[in-house]
């Protein structure tokens, strides 16, 4: 038995480029500037393998002679400690054991293929630093190099005799002693064995076992904390609450149902006949119909705790989830295209103004975005659709929203298990990755949660999961399996509990395939290792998808057999392990009862006189604020067209990089049929008031969706709360307020809810230097995500202006709403009145602009957001790469403003349901005609020169050049 | 005359077989999807079939490097029939992942004397995954796939697209057999000037490779992603045309066999 480790080296003359980003980190770190970072990356090869095969796998295999060079000896000889510069130290960086490595997996099938016997793979890096001494190089490996959650740090030589992993499991049952307890120590059981329950909870388990006058087993309390876990059963949110706000008093039953589900309940009752919602709130996505052939499912999920401690896995693994999730919709939907909302804080903050325990956010931020990447990429689906805002308060609590979008056969749209199938999984292997997710989703971050929770933390392997795909849709479309879900959050624990919860399901637990040994059948039971999918299949059918799944290289495995009993039983080795009703699992959670207050702040008006000086800088300032600043760095990094459906793409524009509003996808080859994505959010209106921050971000992404040509009586919403502490009744209170708002709009505009998900307690705590405990909560943060439809999508348009000679027309009204905005956010202003929704203009607004869209008359449409009419017409201009003359004397207000305040108002102000639209002139008479029920007014002009100029009457206010306005805009997030 | 068959080859993570099936389908042929293994367990299961055509995607993740396993396998296992394939008057075309594969394997550009290939398609010099809509020119008169084709208008999507060759004889000797097929330009034509008009970095901006025959060919640009008017980035500001650039390749193609 040898281990070879292969050193891969840029080949002489090629660039090093990891190294030379390395360095650029480290420098901002702070480290001394003449640091340099030399990268290798490698193999680790186990078996018994001859020196010339291992060469020739270096040659032939695992680099490439053009580009690269390598170094091949065994572990520990000393021509692998040879540096290529002088008095460089080395470090190497390594997973821990366990740790998923797609790359050694498929270098192990590489090696096969040539022909040589490999027992083990590993890959890992290694860095040649130079220019500073040890102790910088511990600063650097920690900050930069590595990640603890996830590798290990080796500085010097590598002391490694064996990369297997595992040993032998000896199965013992254990019981947990629960009957005899104190409610101290139920606490202390709960915590200590991140079982994250409430006292009410465990005295609930306890009081159960003491009438079966038994203990339960330790995987019975591992089953109830995952099925009774806020992750999977949004205890708080569907709970009782009280709730007050000085206006009302309300006393839910379950808050979700009786405020966003009620909505999408009473939308379907109204339409009757018309009713285009197929399913909602029940599946793992919801679904509406499309097309006469098929339906539309769209889910979109949160990841944020393990993203705020390890953001590449993190992010990675919750796009690979949420697309499982449309996956595991129905009888599985075919994914079309992705979303993927982030929050951030401040990218440039200084290192040492970091507390203990938070990863810079720059690096959370290139971590996320990779980990979305790389999964999207190469599973093949589209990422059309996002946004990133930052806020210093999402420092430690970072907010990755992922979603998916898939397509599904109408006849595919529901599924049902039934007694006598087999429980099948499928796809990835099981190991102890990902153990507690669930549960350690619902608590709070502290500094510690790194150490006490790495466990919960993983990679992904995409490849993996796009295999599942390949032979589940296959599998679908031949009828083999009766029903499909996910393996998420709980693992096997929730996906074959929730699968047999009306039936009944015995599980063969020593039958899961390991990644390796030594796992015990509670590990086995709540693993959250990814890429895997449970179906229920009929025994007729059991050889074909087997012998399908084989085809393609995927391990499926009978797990289990549903049973008409009403009991989870477990099993390992014919030993029963644990018994539950399935009655007692998913019914016997005691209900709590929360209250919840909120205080409508009154609206504190900003005295604008005096402050309208220097609106030129305040309009380049807002372009550059990052909440506002071009994402293209960001956007060109993801495949937005594989599948061949893009039709209007996420950069657009003379130059293809202006802001488009939504995407339009056309999901069928060969049909014009074509939907929409778009999102809004906006967490700053939440410090002024949740109600209007959800109303506002509900017309944000409906607007969005219009405005590229959607059909507003054809658009579905989303939501996804993202909240701090919701104990606090204040804190819960502002969720509940958010939730109504949800209702009335929904309601108001005839737009369904169907589907959603929270993520609560996204609070950070940690110690300060005098020993006091710091908690930051991250604001209150909604995200709608709209799903619309346009019948023909060459009938969409986008935001660019078009044409010199045009005629600009803003439609809808302004008023003096400044709370929250963008411009007092530059100016570092607080107060002013927080945008609202009015739905009766709503309702007027968004049929006339689809109508005049959809007939041709409109050239360019841009939405009103962030920064106003003034950053809508800066970014129509310098996308369209044209001229932009606007009068602000002609823009349509609720009632009379004049002096700064008027100008401050027209130009900046967020008011909702705006649009500015460039109609050709011969077109203007049809448009105004289209507008007939709408606020609409020609404001301005499209020109051939290249300024953006606003006035007002003959006063001139501003006249900026759009390549400045443009670079603005670029220049901050141009990474 | 038949329809001609065209066999699109997809492995373990394979994702735009789909839309390059309907593309053949488009320009007049038939086309199918076949996932590797079964090739594996009959070879000769290619012969059925005139053209193949290895789609984008990252076959085995892109893992070690892209194409890089695929490409292994293909030199492992089925060297045999694909040379026959291509030595019986048929096409083999490659496109963004399956130029990578074809490169790699050896099918493209023959090994040199230390039996490695030629040439290599590595890390983009920015060092990140790009989509971009890219300028091309066709430098070729002998690739069957580019004919009557002066210029295209297609999206990039790749990590590892940059052309590089071993050395100066080498890149000499494939600009004189024009083999060179395909090339970045700019807007107006002109041999593209740095990034973003040469988006990767490929020396002497090549964007597509023809073997000897001009039968083979392999490029980054993803041809089946501009098929029709709407897919065009600005069809909303300049108007739809009536087809998309990328379909005259694979019509010639299938027209190679009329």
């Amino acid at each position: 038995m040898s281990l070879w480790e292969i050193d891969i080296y840029p080949a002489d003359g090629q660039v090093d480029r990891a190294g030379k980003e390395l360095t650029t980190d480290a420098i901002d770190l702070g480290l001394d500037a003449s640091i340099q970072v030399a990268a290798v990356h490698g193999y680790l090869l186990e078996g018994d393998i001859e020196e010339a095969d291992a060469n020739r796998l270096a040659d032939k295999l695992l680099a490439d002679s053009i580009v690269e060079k390598t170094v091949v000896a065994q572990v520990g000889a000393p021509s692998l400690e040879q540096s290529p510069v002088e008095g460089a130290l080395l470090v190497y960086v390594i997973n821990k054991p366990g740790v998923m490595d797609p790359v050694a997996m498929s270098a192990q099938k590489g090696i096969e293929d040539l022909g040589v016997a490999v027992d083990q793979v590993r890959t890992f890096r290694k860095y040649w630093v130079s220019g500073v001494d040890q102790d910088s190089v511990n600063r650097l490996a920690e900050k930069v190099l590595a990640n603890d959650a996830i590798e290990q740090v080796v500085h010097g030589r590598l002391q490694l005799n064996a990369l297997a992993l595992g040993n032998p499991y000896k199965f013992e049952l254990k019981t947990v002693e629960i009957r005899s307890l104190s409610d101290d120590e139920l606490e202390i059981l709960s915590k200590e064995g991140q079982l994250y329950l409430t006292l009410v909870e465990m005295q609930t388990i306890q009081k159960r076992f003491q009438q079966l006058e038994r203990e339960p087993t330790d995987i019975e309390l591992e089953s109830i904390a995952q099925t009774w876990s806020e992750h999977c059963s949004h205890k708080t949110l569907a709970g009782r609450i009280a709730y007050k706000d000085g206006e009302t008093e309300r006393h839910f039953e379950n808050m979700l149902k009786e405020t966003v589900f009620a909505a999408t309940v009473k939308i379907r009752e109204e339409l009757g006949e018309d009713d285009w919602c197929v399913s909602v709130f029940k599946d793992n996505a919801g679904i509406v119909t499309f097309d006469d052939d098929f339906n539309v499912a769209f889910k979109v999920e949160t990841h944020n705790h393990p993203s705020a401690l390890e953001p590449y896995g993190g992010a990675n693994t919750g796009i690979g989830g949420v697309i499982r999730d449309t996956l595991g919709t129905g009888m599985g939907a075919k994914p079309i295209c992705n979303t993927d909302v982030f929050c951030f804080a401040n990218p440039e903050i200084a290192h040492d103004e970091l507390p203990p325990g938070v990863l810079h956010p720059r690096r959370v931020m290139k971590g996320v975005v990779s980990g979305v990447r790389d999964y999207g990429n190469r599973m093949g689906i589209p990422t059309v659709n996002g946004a990133i805002y930052f806020d210093d308060r999402y420092l430690g609590n970072p907010l990755v929203y992922a979603g998916n979008v898939g397509l599904i056969p109408k006849e595919k749209s529901f599924k049902e298990a039934h007694a006598g199938e087999w429980a099948v999984v499928i796809g990835g292997h099981t190991g102890r990755d990902g153990i507690h997710g669930a549960t350690f989703s619902s608590a709070e971050l502290t500094s510690d949660s790194e150490m006490l929770s790495g466990g919960a933390v993983q990679i992904g392997n995409a490849i993996t999961e796009k295999m599942v795909m390949d032979v589940l849709l296959e599998a679908r479309d031949r009828d083999l399996y009766t029903c499909v879900t996910d393996c998420g959050a709980g693992g096997l624990s929730s996906a074959i509990g929730e699968m047999g919860e009306e039936i009944g399901v015995e599980v063969y637990l020593d039958k899961a395939p390991l990644k390796y040994d030594g796992l015990s059948y509670t590990e086995i039971w709540i693993s959250e290792a990814q890429e895997r999918m449970v179906f229920s299949v009929p025994d007729e059918n059991w050889q074909e998808f087997k012998a399908l799944c084989e085809s393609e290289g995927v391990a499926a495995t009978i797990v289990g057999k549903f049973v008409d009993h009403g009991r989870l039983v477990l099993k390992y080795h014919d030993q029963v392990v644990g018994d539950l009703t399935m009655e007692f699992l998913h019914d016997g959670r005691p209900p709590i009862i929360r209250d919840a207050h909120y205080e409508i702040p009154a609206v504190v008006q900003i005295n604008l006189e005096g402050k309208a000086a220097s609106l030129e800088t305040d309009l380049e300032a807002i372009l550059s604020s990052l909440n506002v600043a071009s994402k293209e760095w960001v956007v060109r990094q993801y495949d937005h067209e594989v599948q061949a459906g893009s039709a209007v793409k996420p950069m657009v524009g003379v130059e293809n990089d202006g802001p488009g509003d939504a995407a339009v996808v056309k999901p069928v080859l060969g049909s014009s049929k074509g939907i929409t994505v778009s999102c809004g959010m906006n967490p700053r209106y939440g410090d002024y008031d949740t109600y209007h921050m959800a109303a506002s971000a509900i017309d944000e992404a409906i607007r969005n969706s219009v405005a590229v040509g959607a059909d507003p009586t054809r658009i579905a919403v989303l939501d996804n709360f993202c909240w701090g502490y919701t104990d606090r009744p204040e804190t819960l209170g502002s969720l509940v307020r958010a939730a109504l708002a949800c209702y009335d709009l929904a309601v108001d505009l005839k737009t369904p809810f169907i589907s959603g998900k929270d993520s609560l307690n996204n609070e950070f705590s940690y110690q300060n230097e005098a020993g006091e405990k710091v908690t930051i909560s991250i604001p209150p943060t909604l995200l709608i995500s709209a799903i619309g439809q346009v019948d023909d999508v060459s009938t969409c348009t986008t935001m660019d202006a078009k044409e010199a000679g045009n005629v600009l027309y803003q439609v809808g009204v302004t008023k003096r709403e400044l709370g929250g905005s963008h411009w007092t956010l530059i100016r570092d202003l607080d107060g002013g009145a927080v945008p609202t929704v009015c739905t009766e203009n709503c309702n007027a607004v968004f049929p006339a602009v689809h109508q005049a869209i959809k007939s041709g008359c409109v050239r360019s449409c841009h939405d009103l957001s962030e920064g106003g009419l003034a950053v809508a017409a800066a970014e129509m201009a310098f996308a369209g790469g044209l001229g932009i003359t606007i009068d602000l004397a002609e823009v349509p207000t609720d009632q009379g403003y004049s002096g700064d305040t008027e100008n401050v108002v027209k130009l900046f102000a967020e008011s909702n349901t705006r649009f500015l639209i460039e109609v050709a002139p011969e077109n203007c008479a049809a448009f105004e005609q289209a507008m007939a029920g709408a606020t609409a007014a020609r404001i301005g002009t499209v020109t051939d020169g290249d300024q953006l100029i606003i006035n007002n009457g003959n006063t001139n206010l501003l006249t900026t050049a759009i390549g400045q306005l443009k670079e603005a805009w670029q220049s901050p997030l141009r990474w | 005359m038949t329809t001609p068959k065209a066999l699109v080859l997809r492995a373990p993570g394979t994702n735009c077989d789909h839309e390059t099936k309907y593309a053949f389908e488009l320009a007049g042929g038939q086309a199918d999807r076949m996932h590797i293994n079964r090739v594996l367990e009959n070879p000769s299961v290619v012969q059925q079939y005139q053209i193949m055509c290895i789609p984008g995607g990252f076959s085995y993740g892109d893992d070690v490097a892209a194409g890089r396993i695929f490409a292994n396998q293909m030199r492992s296992h089925l060297a045999e029939v694909l040379h026959d394939f291509k030595c019986s008057d048929k096409l083999i075309l490659g496109i963004c992942n399956g130029f990578q594969v074809l490169i790699k394997s050896g099918l493209l550009l023959a090994d040199d004397s230390n039996g490695d290939p030629p040439a290599t398609l590595c890390w983009n010099n920015h060092g990140l995954y790009e989509d971009r809509w890219v300028h091309l020119q066709n430098a070729s008169d002998k690739c069957v796939f580019l004919r009557g084709v002066e210029r295209m208008y297609l999206p990039i999507a790749h990590a590892e697209g940059k052309f590089v060759m071993s050395d100066d004889a080498v890149a000499d000797q494939l600009q004189a057999n024009q083999q060179l097929a395909l090339k970045y330009v700019s807007a107006s034509g002109e041999p593209a000037n740095g990034f973003p008009e040469n988006p990767n970095g490929a020396e002497r901006n090549v964007a597509g490779v023809c073997d000897d025959s001009g039968r083979v060919f392999g490029l980054m640009p993803h041809p089946e992603r501009f098929l029709e008017g709407t897919q065009h980035p600005r069809w909303t500001r300049e108007g739809l045309q009536a087809e998309g650039d990328g379909l005259a390749l694979f019509r010639n193609a299938v027209d190679y066999f009329a």
